[in-house]
């Protein structure tokens, strides 16, 4: 097991260092550029449209203030040890993606689509902000009542149980421009993806620190590859059937890689064999392969990939034409908020599209720094793993993070054309109930992590007769 | 645990990685292709945020900008007498892009040239709205009009090409049947889709969207022989007007039977070129192309233009004479026919080349591009093409087409008080002659003091008129003359 860098190794009691900075304070700092910067951002964007400083912006600047501000709060009172860079980040990216959805809502074209298509329009900064309140009262729920994320590790396989059901789930669903990956419930929309996300990845820790000797020890070694027991071979198989079923059912690529993708960095974590490494990414391609010599839509979204300006994929969809052109335009400044033309894309502009708004307006600088705050929530994640003591926390941390990572990387490639295109959402800055509570909760997951592994152990109970006591150390 | 945990670490840095470097490559590497990229609605967009700069003629704009709601265009491009100067400027429309002098200016008139980006910033600084800057025309608008309105009259499809013989500058460029660029210039799908799939030449056999001034080649019949003439003189050929022709009629073409046949009962044997030219003798310039043989003919017609496009700005087709034939096509291509084909432009070169004492001037119909504030940013100097023909040769020619409207075929574009040079043509054209003849006329107008403001190309095609009425005197030379006339008139 591991330590954190200023636990002396050599103690036979695990005994923190007493008194180590909860950080705290930094972090409240930090929060308060988190919600002064989307602000500045909200009144650019008014005053980039309507020539004046938006009437909103105080109860905007209020709102996330009040959010972050409850945030720390409560952080401060039931996790004060937790990582302190994870809040700020969240709240930076949260508020930023109101700012670009708001000023989306600004946009004539977009109206007018609205109208076009349903009848009415309705912005949806409000409705977003709703959101990201209930995403940080879940995200407050879980630091209060989550005590310790160990207590996760009992609901292993009840885990295992609801992941399917939401995974399955939307099979049973009308699909939403080609893939199935909401449920709908009256008017309401769940994109059960998101969530299944968090709760496959305890089913996985728990799981595999149960198992992680069997499978990292019971193995035959053939040309330098540890090769697994064909029995143990069980689970890897059937979640790779299972991220196989969704894409060939629910015709989502992006979910599919996600999921084998966490279980493959899990179980690699696990069993420190390379080799697992190696058999993902021979399944998965041979997998992906396989799917789309046969799914219409798979293929449609390749083609859409490799030649997105070519006439026939012009008059299918001109969606990833379109993010690019987006992303171009914008060049290295981008042309500031609120003055770009990004809302041709039309479809999706502020949902699965809304990364090319970043690009189109804020140019490569903006989005370069968006995605390192991507890369530090990911590497603030993978430094919680190593930091925690025990293995559960540690492959839940890891877990979590490299399917945040994978997000980033499969949405983010997807809307700049470096993979095939995929129904998913950016964390944080997309407009979706669903995926904002989702990640509110990651992050509060990843916190109660962090707060375990930098607590100091509590100080030995005094002991009365620790004077008469001679403790001989080699 | 923790050796794995770093490396995934690293692979989790590396995907980011992946995105940052492909996020340079799209927005820096790529930026300039997607953002001019032919889908991108944002180049239209900003064609038309702010109001359009203008095309000048005669220090008034022939075009406009009106403010326009419910697009996510701001501003709509206007015409005046659109059908008229549509051959100039082409069109700028929300829905189908630009052509001509709206395009190959584009940037001026959006004011998103380099040359005004000094300006721009200036501008953005000061919070100032950016502006269009204006295309300065050399056109004459009495001289313009004349000529698109006697197309209009004469009502069959036809075209005019005045230049400026001295300098090139273009006077008058009409095409009929046109079409106005307003009518298509929005993007409503009701009224300006339609306009523009009318126009279309699947849908209209007019086909107006067409400049035939500068973008149709004709076989430009009995005018070339003026080009041949031109050859013989500078060949040494024939060294003056009035020297008898080594001409025999009946004419055979070389190497065949087959005889070559003249218009009517005309005095062409023997003739010298003045009386040759003055009745149109197809035998008497056939033989002299002949004589000459095609690389002289070639040479020749190369000089005055022909083979190689005009970029005006606006390009123009390449004129063609041809450059393997044998001696019997050789003979037909001097008299305008076999593969010969001209633009009007093309044969208004020939008469301004002949008018301007033999230097040929490059055809041109920017003067200047103005900056918003007017200030010159380009000034188009007149420059010399090339010399088809010294100048001595150049009177001599001259005063054979001058014979040709004082007593010949071209008599209906005499002006008193000028002296005026022409030639008529009337080519053949469709299998066996079957089709009716396009109508020709080239002239020009020469001042008392030996100056010449104008020449003037005038082609007519009419499948309604009766052959026999059909001769570039008859139907082309009207036009010629109140084009040179409304020149003239307008230099006094």
């Amino acid at each position: 097991m591991s330590s954190t860098t200023n636990t002396p190794t050599h103690h036979t009691s695990t005994i923190g260092a007493i008194g180590a900075p909860s950080r705290r304070n930094t972090e409240l700092a930090l929060l308060v550029f988190a919600v002064v910067i989307p602000v500045f951002a909200y009144a650019n964007v008014g005053l980039a449209i309507n020539g004046s400083v938006p009437s909103g912006l105080l109860g905007y600047g209020l709102g996330l203030g009040l959010l972050a501000g409850v945030g720390h709060l409560v952080v401060r009172k039931f996790a004060p040890y937790a990582d302190p860079l994870l809040l700020p980040l969240a709240t930076l990216l949260n508020g930023l993606g109101l700012v670009v959805i708001w000023r989306l809502d600004q946009s004539p074209r977009l109206q007018q689509r609205a109208k076009y298509l349903f009848g009415a329009f309705s912005p949806d900064a409000p409705k977003q902000l709703l959101y990201s309140a209930l995403g940080i009262a879940f995200f407050a729920v879980i630091i209060v009542f989550l005590k310790d994320h160990r207590l996760l590790q009992r609901y292993t396989y009840i885990s295992m149980v609801v992941a399917l059901i939401l995974l399955v789930a939307p099979v049973f669903f009308p699909a939403v421009n080609g893939a199935k990956i909401w449920i709908s419930i009256g008017s309401f929309t769940i994109q059960p993806g998101e969530f299944a996300k968090i709760i496959i990845a305890i089913f996985f820790s728990g799981y595999l620190m149960v198992k992680r000797d069997a499978l990292a020890l019971a193995s035959r070694r053939f040309i330098g590859l540890y090769l697994p027991r064909g029995r143990d071979l069980g689970p890897i198989i059937t979640v790779w059937a299972m991220s196989l079923l969704i894409l060939i059912f629910e015709t989502d690529l992006g979910t599919s890689l996600l999921f084998f993708g966490m279980f493959v960095v899990v179980l690699y974590v696990a069993t420190e064999r390379t080799s697992w490494i190696v058999f993902g990414l021979l399944m998965s391609s041979a997998g992906a392969v396989g799917v789309a010599s046969f799914e219409p839509h798979v293929q449609q979204r390749v083609q859409a990939w490799l030649h997105p300006f070519s006439d026939k994929v012009m008059a299918q969809s001109d969606q990833v034409a379109q993010s690019l052109m987006s992303f171009g335009s914008g060049g290295v400044l981008g042309t500031g908020l609120g003055q770009g033309n990004s809302d041709l894309i039309g479809f999706a502009a502020n949902s699965d599209f809304v990364f090319a708004t970043f690009g189109e307006e804020l140019g490569l600088a903006g989005v370069m720094a968006v995605l390192l705050l991507y890369g530090l929530i990911v590497e603030r994640g993978v430094r919680t793993a190593l930091a925690a003591r025990d293995p559960f926390g540690k492959l839940l941390a890891v877990g979590l993070s490299s399917a945040f990572a994978i997000q980033v990387f499969v949405v983010g490639g997807g809307v700049m054309g470096l993979i095939p295109l995929s129904g998913m959402t950016m964390p944080f800055v997309a407009y979706g109930g669903s995926s904002v509570i989702a990640n509110w909760a990651l992050i509060g997951i990843l916190m109660r992590i962090s707060d375990t592994a930098r607590r100091p152990a509590p100080a030995p109970i005094a002991n009365p007769d620790a004077e008469m006591t001679q403790v001989v150390r080699p | 645990m923790n050796k794995p945990l770093r490396r995934i670490s690293i692979f989790c840095g590396l995907l980011i990685l992946a995105l940052l470097v492909r996020d340079n490559w799209i927005q820096y590497v790529q930026a300039d292709s997607l953002q001019n990229n032919t889908h991108n609605r944002r180049v239209s967009i900003e064609r038309y945020a702010q109001p359009r700069g203008d095309i000048i003629v005669d220090g008034k704009s022939i075009t406009g900008s009106t403010q326009t709601s419910g697009s996510d265009f701001k501003y709509k491009r206007t015409y005046k007498d659109g059908p008229m100067w549509a051959p100039v400027t082409g069109y700028a429309s929300q829905a189908f892009g630009a052509t001509q002098l709206e395009s190959i200016d584009d940037g001026i008139l959006t004011g998103n040239d380099d040359r005004l980006f000094f300006r721009n910033t200036l501008d953005m600084i000061t919070g100032k709205e950016k502006q269009g800057g204006n295309v300065v025309t050399t056109l004459n608008a009495a001289a313009q009009k004349a000529a698109y309105d006697g197309l209009k009259t004469q009502g069959g499809k036809g075209a005019v090409v005045a230049l400026d013989p001295q300098t090139g500058a273009i006077l008058a460029l009409a095409s009929y049947p046109s079409y106005d660029p307003s009518s298509f210039a929005g993007n409503s799908t009701t009224t300006d889709t339609k306009a523009w799939t009318k126009l279309q030449k699947k849908n209209n056999a007019d086909d107006p969207l067409l400049n035939r001034a500068l973008r149709e080649t004709y076989p430009p019949g009995s005018t070339f022989k003026v080009v041949t003439a031109a050859a013989a003189l500078e060949n040494g050929l024939y060294t003056s007007a009035d020297q008898k022709t080594d001409s025999p009629l009946p004419y055979t073409l070389p190497d065949t039977h087959t005889e070559l046949k003249n218009e009517g009962n005309i005095p062409c044997k023997n003739a010298d070129m003045r009386t040759a030219l003055q009745y149109s003798c197809n035998t008497v310039f056939g033989k002299i192309g002949a004589d000459l043989g095609k690389d002289k003919m070639v040479k020749e017609a190369e000089k005055f233009g022909f083979n190689a496009e005009q970029f005006t700005p606006v390009r123009s087709n390449a004129a063609v004479f041809p450059k393997t034939m044998d001696r019997p096509q050789t003979a037909l291509s001097s008299i305008g026919q076999f593969d010969t084909a001209a633009t009007p432009l093309q044969m208004a070169m020939v008469a301004s080349a002949v008018a301007n004492d033999g230097k040929l001037m490059k055809p041109y119909m920017v003067d200047k591009l103005q900056a918003p504030n007017l200030d010159t940013l380009q000034q188009t100097d007149p420059q010399e093409l090339s010399q088809p023909l010294s100048s001595k040769n150049a009177q001599i020619l001259q005063s054979m087409m001058e014979t040709v409207v004082e007593k010949g075929t071209g008599t209906n574009a005499k002006i008193p008080g000028v002296t005026v040079g022409g030639k008529t043509g009337t080519a053949q054209h469709g299998v066996a002659n079957s089709k009716n003849p396009y109508a020709w006329f080239i002239s020009y107008a020469k001042m008392p003091d030996g100056s010449s403001p104008v020449a003037v190309a005038t082609v007519i095609e009419d499948d309604n008129a009766n052959r026999d009425d059909i001769s570039g005197g008859g139907l082309a030379a009207p036009i010629a003359k109140s084009v040179m006339e409304a020149v003239i008139h307008s230099k006094k």
